[in-house]
Parts: C-alpha cells; structure tokens; sequence
C-alpha cells in the first residue's frame, strides 16, 4: 500500500507540474493584463501545491514554512497588481 | 525514513486525496488555458484554490503527524489563509476587469463618435 503512496505522490507532482506549465503559457499569451495577474494567481498556488507535496515525500517539515511564506506574498503580490488596475495606483495618497 | 514506512491509516487517505488533488489541479489549469474569456476562466483556478489544496493539506497534516507521533495541526494555518484570501483575490481582480472593460467600452465609442 505505501508503493501506491509513492505513486499516488508522483501523480500529484506531475499534474502540479503540468498545470504550471498550462498557467506559464496564459501568463505570455494572455490578452489581457488581468489574464495575466489570474495566471500569475494560479501559478503561485500550484507552486505552494508542489512544496507541500515536497514535503510529504521528503517527509521534512521545513517545506511547510516555505509554502506558508508564498501563500503570504503571493496573495500580497496579487491584490496590490489588481489594485493597480483597478485604480493606477497600488497605495492612494 | 522514506514514506514506505508510513502506517496504513496515513496512505490510504493520502493516496485518494493526492490523486483528487492532482485531477483537481489538472482540470482547473486547463479550464485556466482553454476557456473563452476572463470571466470563465476565474472558474478554473478556484478549483485548485479550495479542493487541491484541501487535500493536500490534509495529506500533510497526516504525514506530518504520523512523523511527529502526535497530531500536528500547523497546516490548518495555510487552510484558513486560502481560504481567506481567495474571495478577496477574486472579487478584486474581478473588479479589475469589469473596471478595464467600460473603460475601453467608453474610449471605443467615444473614438466612433469623432471618426463620424
């Protein structure tokens, strides 16, 4: 049963993978600014997805951390580039 | 310690959830890279946000505890940071694009009207 973990854990890194993949190619084709930040979006969380499926193989616990930091700044990064759109501006004066 | 010696109680659940976390992810980058316009394609990406990592937080929350020999509960702090954070993200970039949108709905007819 722990040999169908170890694949189960492969299958999971691999569609993490190919899902970045899938949101690089919208983050250069996107027509649009807001496409692109929607990218940008996803391709954060997959990368959070893969550090946490890291850690389960590795079964280390510093991976958590990291995963904590980039769901942090990730959601930081995205809200001030929307604000951006929305208002020109990411801080109002 | 690889994750062959994990007890039964942590793979079982562990491989169902990575799988539904992998399909998951799967389905929503390409509902991501396939649909239309921008307001179907926010639908993919929140599958990923709430039921991909779900799962493989809970997956992590099993290992680790299985590691640890008592339960450990950290992940529940990346689960209630997503799970917060994503609306906000949403409703933001979606007020981006309904912004964006009449702007240039606004500068298209404007510009018709000079031309004629």
């Amino acid at each position: 049963m722990s040999a169908v973990f170890g694949y189960a854990l492969w299958f999971a890194q691999a569609c993490i993978a190919i899902a970045m993949l899938n949101g690089l190619v919208r983050l250069f084709i996107g027509p649009a600014a807001q496409d692109r930040i929607l990218a940008f979006d996803s391709l954060y969380m997959n990368g959070m997805l893969m550090l946490l499926t890291l850690g389960v193989s590795s079964m280390s616990t510093a991976y958590f951390d990291m995963a904590l930091l980039i769901a942090l700044f990730g959601f930081v990064g995205t809200v001030a580039l929307a604000r951006f759109l929305l208002r020109g501006e990411v801080i109002e004066p | 310690m690889t994750t062959a010696t994990l007890p039964l109680w942590v793979t079982i659940p562990g491989t169902v959830l990575l799988v539904l976390a992998g399909v998951t992810t799967l389905i929503g980058s390409f509902g991501l890279l396939r649909l239309r316009d921008f307001f179907s394609r926010m639908h993919g990406p929140s599958m990923t946000n709430t039921v991909a990592a779900g799962a493989t937080l809970v997956t992590s929350m099993l290992v680790s505890s299985a590691i640890a020999g008592r339960p450990i509960i950290h992940e529940l702090l990346i689960t209630l940071f997503v799970s917060m954070s994503a609306p906000i993200t949403a409703i933001m970039l979606l007020q981006a694009a309904l912004y964006r949108n009449k702007a240039r709905h606004t500068r298209d007819v404007a510009a018709d009207g000079n031309s004629t």
